[in-house]
């Protein structure tokens, strides 16, 4: 039994209290605000209790009752009524004064909201003649109730009157349980703790509606744009800005150049930073950028600014079966494919300014070396088994065939064209030996089935210890949500020996004499492309890779990648002993989808990484939608129309509008030099509203909540706007004295917060930060001083400071570019225009016939439903035919005509027909013949990476370890990809 | 609403003699008062009650275990579903429906109290819902239009129709 609580929650108080107050054994793990433990729940709830069972229960009091019905206590009618009471009445109107008292500093308006319940639970009291709630001994209901009003009641100041309460309340609070559940949740300081003001900051807004039932229609909800959830500051924490705003740049050293090689350095934070390597063999795409190398390069580009000695690395993953086939397909050799590929991709990234400090490729004599010593270390230590594994193998090619080389029919639904790895038609995994009638893809010949000897890494052996590492790194390390839970699945599933060798020629060479025709498996190989990649940047590459006290190491990478980070990679490296660095940080994005459909270089539907610069937006601003967008937590959609919408209104109107308009106002008003500033009440008002949004971003930042970061940039500058549209500078600098000084504080209070800005901007939108650094001839030293600490908005241009030449800094995106970009990029599917855009959603008025939603889809109702039938009458019709044993032909070309007509329904209904049927279709030709047509192979392959990533996480949760399955090798081109 | 529900109640447990409640409160608290003159107040202390009164505590779950998942269902009704903003429907639908992906009932394969309170309370929010939104929420539809078939269950709420029929599945996914 497991419980999960978090430090400042009130809620924790009453579940640890009852925990040591029963005596009940179980452990307690504490845990961050946002962790979800509860799988199926969509916000977090904590606390948490895991039972042995696999059951949640994620109610407090639900998990006081069960502790309590542990040891033997039945629960009665008054003990429920009160647990009843404290949830719906009491609870509610506690935490509506909690955040009143703790984050608005409204203390003296408590008794309001907290006069009714206290004073039904003081009468209560009263009537009884028992000392406790419900008897003479303590009850479940007395340390429920009593945690719920502990950190309102220990602060007498509060609330007064109520004597039998306050007595009760002493009472119940001198249990030994009471006192040492206070203190580890609020460290006994009640409301003055810390962590409860963190904790409050981090909760929804409350309705404190008290329970009204309100509207019930179901009319889904906008949830209006960026929740304007301002923080409401203290009198405090407005003199405190102030301040600090006083302090000025302070004479801390700059940022210093980057002295290559960077290596690790004593006393200071190193940071060594990688994103999941890139498959080379094709052009990446929006999501796989999103989802590595420019979060990664964000966030090395972060650590910089903070003074840490960061290192961020990547490269290309160059071996494998799938540049063996591109090679084939043009004609090259893969060394030939990789030279290509690498340019191709160290040119886009280039474009998106990508800052690695390298960027190397694994197809290095250092890949080798170090490869092979981790092979020899884990060899000689007793971590590697022999297995034999069946592979078919092509007589006439002389090699073993990949999944992807084997076409046949399948065993499962006798499709005749079934891949090696899946059927296109039942959908099922295939193991490559089982298909019936299998051809090689490339001479179409028979393969034979042969047995080969195959090295396995023995993960069950290395279990317990990965287990035990895991524990640590989770606990203190920043992983994202999905990350820890991909790898607990894994880890929970049992581990099984995995094959670390292949049948292929263009791979790291196993040294081993009696594997000498073999090459390592891609998974163990591309992790190390990591070390290897930084062996090639500097020879003490070892500083930083078996270095784990001083390094700490942070691995980007999107989700389908997680389990070869945290669960096989590490297990490679602890079984080699030679103390290497292990992931403290494992940061995974969710999916990156285009439009609401999938990326897809075989349909044309997408934006690649070399296309992004032909559409004459500037990288600054795909840096910034995409970062906007980054699938933080769940997917999200790449869209044209959204592109447009936030590039206007957020980067030209709002955040573009309010840095021009100040610099503006210092050139046109006051000469170009910052005038001087008698703040107001309101002017440090404003300096502590920004000085918060800048400890947000920190504090989300150091925690690489990269999107969320970027919303505090927003909203500081949504701040200088209303500043200034409320202060009226332009105005006032025609007016008196007063108003021409009162117009010289606005605008040099405005300017100071652009200088801000372009600070915290540089991460995400490094030219942009540079230009505006450059109009307001910030002193270098800004980078170094603000964002030191947890934030310091000084004042960085002061009176009489001169700015530059103020120019404009975005520009709008026409609607009529936007179309044609759409148009271009869209694919020739006619559904794209059909697509509804993801503003107009048809949701806004629920359509409860399923006709009249499809045909706000754009597709006709009449005909998809003439369409079912026929569907349906042709299934029952083929499957008739195969009841009768009928011809193979006959059934097939029934078959055939089955697929034509679940396309044209798809395409009634407005959906988006399958790609694989699309492709089934066009390559309806005799099985025997291969595609002769190089673009119609390409399509095939590019469909099955498209499936292959659709199942990549289904199959990653479930794959069978050993290596006998070859459908791996599928997977794994798309594992490394990403 | 909480009286009549109290009152579907007594009838799906069998009670020959039907209690008389009372409200407390601006959220009309249902209150019982007992025959040997305590009042119980609250939907869920009541409701529990009534059913231990019917003598049927299965439906309070047999285990301590299966007890607090009962328990916790039961306040998740009254604290969450009860007077839920719109905007926290789709949050409620979705953690239901997720959590019922592989369950027959609430708390697991044994039809509760929880069923019974959860279905009165949402009834409400599943009447409104558009066929594809009752897709979209799958498992929670189905343990939905299971509750309210189940014997005896549906007194004073009219039945929601809440499947359509397909002819033919797109089936490729």
């Amino acid at each position: 039994m497991k419980l999960f609580v978090s430090d400042g929650n009130p809620h924790c108080v009453k579940v640890l209290a009852v925990l040591e107050f029963t005596g009940v054994k179980c452990d307690v793990k504490h845990v961050n605000h946002e962790e979800r433990v509860v799988p199926y729940l969509s916000r977090p709830a904590l606390p948490a209790l895991l039972l042995p069972s696999g059951t949640h229960l994620f109610s407090p009091n639900s998990i006081c009752q069960y502790l309590i019905e542990l040891n033997g206590q039945e629960s009665s009618d008054i003990v429920n009524q009160w647990l009843e009471w404290e949830a719906t009445e009491l609870q509610p109107a506690v935490m509506h004064a909690l955040h009143m008292v703790v984050l608005q500093g409204k203390g003296a308006e408590t008794p309001r909201v907290l006069q009714g319940p206290l004073s039904y639970l003081d009468q209560s009291l009263s009537q009884r003649t028992t000392l406790f709630l419900t008897a003479e001994m303590v009850s479940v209901a007395d340390v429920v109730l009593w945690a719920a009003l502990y950190p309102i009641l220990s602060d007498s100041s509060l609330v007064s009157g109520n004597q039998t309460l306050q007595l009760w309340f002493e009472r119940v609070g001198m249990l030994a349980a009471c006192v040492s559940a206070a203190q580890t949740v609020l460290q006994g300081k009640g409301l003055k703790a810390e962590s409860l003001k963190t904790y409050l900051q981090r909760q929804p807004t409350t309705h404190h509606g008290q329970g009204q039932v309100q509207g019930r229609g179901t009319q889904p909800c906008n949830s209006p744009e960026g929740d304007d959830d301002d923080c409401v500051l203290s009198e405090e924490e407005i003199q405190s800005a102030a301040v600090t705003w006083g302090k000025g740049l302070t004479d801390l050293p700059m940022v210093p150049e980057r002295q290559h090689p960077i290596l690790p350095q004593e006393g200071k934070r190193n940071v060594l930073v990688t994103s999941a390597l890139p498959y080379v063999n094709n052009v990446p795409h929006l999501g796989n950028i999103i989802g590595c190398v420019l979060s990664a390069d964000v966030f090395a580009r972060y650590g910089r600014l903070r003074g840490w000695n960061v290192l961020y690395v990547c490269g290309t993953d160059e071996y494998g079966t799938a540049t063996e086939n591109k090679a084939r397909e043009e004609g090259l050799t893969a060394q030939q494919i990789c030279d290509k590929y690498h340019a191709v991709h160290a040119s886009i990234y280039q474009w998106f300014q990508v800052d690695f400090d390298f960027f190397g490729r694994t197809t290095t004599k250092k890949q080798t070396e170090i490869a092979q010593n981790i092979f020899w270390r884990l060899h000689e230590r007793g971590f590697l088994l022999e297995d034999i594994v069946e592979q078919l193998r092509c007589e006439a090619c002389q090699r073993f065939l990949a999944d992807r080389f084997v076409e046949g029919t399948c065993p499962f639904c006798s499709y005749p064209e079934a891949r090696g790895d899946q059927c296109d038609k039942c959908g099922k995994l295939i193991n490559a030996v089982e298909l019936r009638e299998p051809t090689c893809k490339v001479c179409s010949q028979t393969p034979v089935v042969q047995s080969s000897k195959h090295l396995f890494l023995d993960l069950p052996k290395l279990e317990a210890e990965l287990e035990q590492w895991l524990e640590r790194s989770t606990g203190s390390g920043d992983w994202t949500a999905n990350a820890k839970q991909i790898t607990r699945s894994w880890v929970r599933d049992g581990l099984k020996p995995r094959c670390i060798t292949r049948d292929l020629k263009w791979g790291t060479p196993v040294p081993h004499p009696d594997f000498s025709d073999k090459v390592f498996y891609v998974w163990f190989d591309a992790p190390i492309g990591y070390l290897s990649i930084t062996a090639n940047y500097t020879d003490q590459w070892e500083k930083w890779w078996k270095n784990p006290q001083q390094v700490e190491l942070y691995n980007f990478m999107a989700k389908d990648n997680v389990p070869f980070h945290s669960v096989v990679f590490p297990c490679s490296l602890l079984g080699a002993q030679d103390n290497y660095t292990l992931v403290n940080h494992l940061v995974a994005t969710e999916y990156l989808n285009y439009e609401d459909t999938k990326f897809s270089k075989s349909r044309g539907v997408g934006v690649f990484g070399d296309m992004a610069k032909d559409t004459g937006i500037p990288s600054d601003v795909w840096r910034f939608y995409l970062l906007y967008l980054r699938p933080e937590g769940q997917d999200s959609a790449f869209s044209w129309v959204d592109m447009a919408t936030k590039n206007n209104s957020e980067l030209l109107n709002n955040l573009g509008n309010f840095i021009n308009r100040a610099g503006m106002f210092v050139s046109k008003f006051f000469e170009s030099c910052v005038p001087a500033m008698a703040l107001q009440q309101e002017d440090k008002r404003l300096l502590a509203q920004v000085g918060w949004e800048l400890k947000q971003y920190i504090n989300l930042m150091d925690r690489v909540k990269i999107r969320d970061a970027l919303k505090c940039i927003l909203n500081i500058s949504r701040h200088g706007n209303q500043y200034i549209q409320v202060n009226e500078p332009w105005k006032k600098i025609k007016g008196d004295e007063t108003d021409r000084q009162r117009s010289g504080t606005v605008t040099g209070v405005s300017v100071n917060v652009a200088c801000l800005l372009s600070v915290m901007l540089q991460p995400y939108m490094p030219t942009v930060s540079h230009t505006i650094r450059q109009q307001l001839n910030a002193p270098p030293s800004v980078t170094g001083t603000l964002l030191q600490g947890t934030g310091n908005f000084v004042c960085s241009l002061p009176a009489g400071h001169h700015i530059g030449t103020v120019s404009p800094l975005f520009q709008k995106l026409e609607s009529e570019q936007i179309e044609s970009l759409k148009k271009r990029f869209g694919g020739q599917q006619p559904k794209t225009t059909a697509q509804p855009d993801v503003n107009a959603q048809p949701a806004t008025t629920p359509a409860s016939d399923p006709a009249a939603q499809t045909a706000v889809n754009g597709a006709d109702a009449e005909r998809a439903r003439e369409l079912t039938l026929a569907v349906a009458e042709q299934a029952e019709k083929v499957r008739t035919l195969k009841g009768q044993k009928a011809e193979k032909t006959v059934i097939g070309a029934e078959v055939t005509k089955l697929l034509e007509l679940k396309k044209q329904l798809s395409l009634a209904e407005g959906k988006d027909p399958e790609p694989v049927l699309t492709k089934g279709k066009k390559n309806a030709q005799p099985a025997t013949t291969p595609a002769s047509d190089p673009a119609a192979q390409t399509a095939v392959n590019g469909a099955d990476a498209e499936r292959a990533r659709e199942l990549t996480l289904a199959v990653a949760e479930q794959v069978t370890w050993g290596g006998n399955k070859c459908n791996e090798l599928g997977i794994r081109g798309e594992t490394m990809e990403v | 609403m909480s009286l009549k529900e109290l009152s579907s109640l007594e009838k799906a447990l069998g009670l020959k003699k039907p209690n008389k409640y009372s409200t407390q409160g601006d959220r009309k608290v249902p209150v019982l008062q007992t025959i040997n003159g305590q009042a119980l107040v609250g939907l869920v202390t009541i409701a529990t009650h009534l059913v231990q009164e019917a003598k049927r505590p299965e439906l309070l779950g047999g285990s301590a275990e299966h007890k607090a998942v009962v328990q916790q269902w039961l306040e998740y009704r009254v604290t969450k579903v009860d007077g839920c903003h719109k905007e926290d429907i789709k949050t409620i639908l979705k953690d239901l429906n997720s959590y019922l992906e592989d369950k027959v009932y609430l708390a697991g394969n044994q039809f509760t109290l929880a069923d019974t309170l959860m279905y009165y309370g949402i009834h409400h929010v599943i009447v409104d819902l558009a066929v594809q939104e009752k897709e979209k929420y799958m498992n929670m539809t189905r343990w939905f239009d299971h509750v309210q078939h189940y014997p005896s269950v549906r007194h004073h709420l009219p039945p929601v129709v809440v499947l359509r029929n397909r002819v033919y599945t797109s089936g490729h996914h």
